[in-house]
């Protein structure tokens, strides 16, 4: 994939622009149909991990987010006698052009956050500013111009594809709906489209089952490019694909992210891809943000124990090539239900460091660093976890979480988007600053 | 002779449109308490393979050939009901997705204590104590109490624990393990690992694991067998592999995925192209048209020789399929400053 990169930004679509880049289409070489079109492969170069621009704006910001889904009782009137509390309280910001990787367990609501910001569910409760612009209670009719602006890509690209719908029609749809071109400029756009995703623009009066499972994940992301929007909703984009399938689809997303300055919500429970395509990652745990923090800090000094555990559990080919396997933190039992989740920490019927504050006191999501926030009494890295909560002083409870009359309760400012230029330092146990 | 000895294993299914070489020419060895690994995309006939192993192709629709010496017995000899007798016995299987490998209308229980009963002559009640005892073993919560539910009833975990109970639960001395935990999270996954592993210790069983995914086979794996198109590509202990590799497709594999560890600088390289088709698989050796590395290989071999699998530049038991003359030398100047620039650098210093 030698496009170029970066360089060349965007004027906003014309009608009829040609943002190809020009030198060299993405490799063109998946095909099953013509197997004998492959002859020799050119020697791709990879692409090393994404980085953050540290002084984009933001373009998203999401505020005290929830979700909660009605359980309905069976039987002839259907009282809802409880609700999922898929989302609860999650707040962030996705910069300009910047990836916001969500991770977790099944069910802990990465996917509903996702699908709330496209508004493909509307919030329960919480904000969700785009552009500068509340768009958690805009109505149907005034959704439609969002949908060039947000656009999503689907996990499974098997049942995301209408199978009798032709390739063209699939990425030119978004054209004729929202009238953007004439009629006939769409198939060179939907060409152009093609080639962007490197599939062979020659192909867009076939149908989605004539390609392979890479292909029509392309084809995904095609539709989601035709209305050049400026914010991508990943959910899991890769995990259905094969190993050697899933680089070739990541390095695309970087290419069209550089290419079109396209900011990601990028959804996926496996920690290595996130890691490699997020310079921003956010940890969820039944519906809450427990650990939020840049790529390094996160993944190498993570706080929460729950990250922690995640991080112990992958199982990690290289780490075992240069000798020793990592100890894992073994997590018992699941993820608990939704419906009626644990009182205080959500985490703490699992977690190995657990007191009896944790199911009294729910902790603060708390700013502990530049760009890191975690949500625990006993904020520590692994094996230096506090003997003595560091969140009761603040809260103005005692070590056992009961009400402590003498102590005073700090406001912090830890469940906003973004960061504050001041944050808790754990070691000292005050307020520091860069 | 090793306990599992297959030797020249070939499934063809023959198809309208000709003859489908899902596995083609499989030879391997494992020994009791030993893992074996096998990586490979899908439709790298790694499925393919172990079904034969257990006697689940139909003998009107595949052409299975070779031999499998189970322990001195070729299974592929044995009569239909002689190797019913052994499947589930000797020979068990767990399954990807334990939702769809279990029946919803029969409670966990009876389909853990059946795969007891059809090959012990017990009492209905003996041998649901035995499941009782089974579910405890895997580590199910309150196993007489859980031994009545329905599978839907179980988590994705537990399922999957349920699915090892019954495959276990005979004291089989050979277990395939076919993409275990990729229907799981890695928590779950992990779990699942641990208790393989426990399990494998404690009933000396042989062990064949099947994934895509080589952190798993870095963890599980004594030996791996990489497979591409039907064949072993690259075949030898779990160590040598994953820190020599010497074929092509296993470097393919290696860079292309991300790690949790590692240099943020380490590239992402994907292998560019599709997995072939098996119908009509490319000529040589079958991954010529995706390998970068071809043009290091004088004249049209690659297009037009299949490579043996024959020992590479550092051990006899280290074999690879390619006709790369000096793969150690590639690997180490061109492979591993993209994919682990750390390990690069600590090596200079």
């Amino acid at each position: 994939m030698n496009n170029k990169r970066g360089d060349d930004k965007l004027t906003p679509l014309p009608a009829t622009a040609n943002f190809l880049p020009q030198d060299d289409p993405i490799s063109r070489t998946e095909d099953p149909v013509d197997q004998d079109e492959i002859d020799f492969v050119a020697p791709i170069e990879g692409h090393a991990a994404s980085v953050a621009d540290p002084n984009a704006k933001p373009i998203l910001e999401v505020r005290d987010l929830k979700m909660y889904f009605p359980v309905k009782s069976s039987g002839i009137i259907r009282r809802t006698i409880g609700h999922v509390q898929a989302v609860d309280g999650v707040s962030f910001q996705v910069p300009e052009g910047g990836a916001l990787g969500l991770v977790g367990e099944s069910g802990c609501g990465k996917s509903t956050t996702g699908r709330m910001v496209t508004r493909l569910y509307e919030p329960t409760s919480g904000t969700i500013t785009f552009d500068g612009r509340d768009i958690s209670r805009i109505s149907t009719r005034q959704l439609k111009p969002l949908r060039r602006e947000v656009q999503m890509i689907f996990q499974d690209p098997y049942t995301s594809l209408n199978p009798r719908h032709s390739v063209g029609a699939i990425i030119g749809a978004p054209l004729a709906i929202h009238k953007v071109l004439p009629r006939n400029k769409i198939l060179p756009r939907v060409q152009e489209l093609l080639e962007i995703v490197g599939l062979n623009p020659e192909h867009y009066n076939r149908y989605p089952h004539e390609f392979s499972g890479g292909q029509r994940q392309r084809i995904g992301i095609a539709r989601a490019l035709t209305l050049q929007p400026k914010l991508l909703v990943a959910d899991e984009p890769v995990s259905a694909l094969d190993v050697s399938i899933q680089a070739q689809v990541i390095n695309l997303l970087q290419d069209v992210q550089r290419e079109f300055n396209i900011a990601f919500v990028f959804v996926a429970h496996d920690l290595a891809v996130v890691r490699h395509f997020c310079p921003e990652i956010a940890v969820m745990y039944l519906g809450k943000i427990v650990e939020i923090a840049d790529r390094d800090t996160l993944y190498n000094r993570p706080n929460h124990p729950y990250t922690q555990a995640l991080l112990s559990a992958v199982p990690d080919v290289k780490q075992a090539a240069i000798g020793g396997r990592r100890e894992r933190i073994r997590l018992e039992g699941d993820v608990p239900s939704p419906i009626n989740p644990p009182s205080g920490c959500r985490f703490r019927t699992r977690c190995p460091i657990a007191q009896e504050i944790c199911a009294r006191v729910e902790p603060p999501l708390l700013q502990i660093g530049k760009r890191h926030k975690v949500a625990c009494h006993f904020a520590g890295e692994l094996g230096h976890h506090p003997d003595r909560p560091v969140t009761a002083p603040l809260l103005g409870v005692d070590d056992t979480g009961a009400p402590d009359p003498g102590a005073t309760p700090t406001t912090m400012a830890g469940n906003e988007p973004g960061y504050s230029d001041t944050w808790y330092d754990l070691e000292r146990k005050t307020m520091a600053s860069a | 002779m090793a306990f599992l000895s297959v030797r020249d294993l070939k499934v063809h299914f023959p198809t309208v449109d000709g003859i489908v070489k899902a596995t083609d020419g499989l030879s391997f060895d494992l020994e009791k308490g030993k893992t074996l690994g096998i990586v490979g995309e899908s439709g790298s006939g790694k499925s393919v393979s172990s079904s034969a192993i257990l006697g689940l192709h139909r003998k009107t629709s595949a052409m299975v050939s070779g031999e499998i010496l189970l322990d001195g017995t070729d299974l592929l000899k044995l009569s239909d009901e002689q190797m019913r007798r052994r499947r589930g016995k000797d020979v068990a299987m767990i399954f990807q997705d334990p939702l769809s490998a279990m029946h919803p209308y029969y409670t966990v229980g009876n389909q853990v204590a059946e795969a007891y009963r059809v090959h012990h002559n017990v009492s209905k009640k003996v041998a649901k104590a035995r499941a009782v005892e089974m579910l405890d073993r895997v580590g199910i919560p309150q196993p007489d109490r859980r031994v009545d539910d329905y599978p839907h009833q179980f988590s994705g975990g537990m399922r999957q624990r349920a699915m090892i109970a019954m495959g276990l639960i005979n004291n089989p001395s050979l277990l395939i393990a076919d993409e275990p935990t990729t229907a799981l999270d890695v928590t779950v996954q992990a779990q699942i690992l641990d208790l393989l592993q426990d399990l494998q210790k404690e009933f000396e069983s042989a062990v064949i694991i099947i994934t895509h995914d080589l952190g798993v086979i870095a963890e599980m794996a004594d030996d791996v067998l990489v497979m591409y198109a039907g064949r072993a590509v690259e075949y030898g202990s779990g160590n040598e592999i994953l820190t020599h590799p010497e074929m092509p497709y296993t470097w393919g594999l290696l860079s292309s995925v991300p790690d949790v560890t590692g240099d943020t600088e380490a590239r992402l390289i994907p292998i560019p192209g599709n997995p072939p088709s098996l119908l009509n698989p490319p000529s040589g050796c079958a991954f010529h048209p995706r390998c970068a590395h071809r043009d290091k290989v004088p004249g049209d071999l690659c297009v037009t020789t299949l490579p043996e699998l024959a020992p590479g530049t550092r051990t006899e038991t280290h074999l690879k399929r390619c006709h790369l003359a000096n793969p150690d030398v590639v690997y180490e100047q061109e492979i591993l400053p993209e994919i682990a620039p750390e390990l690069v650098e600590e090596k200079q210093a």
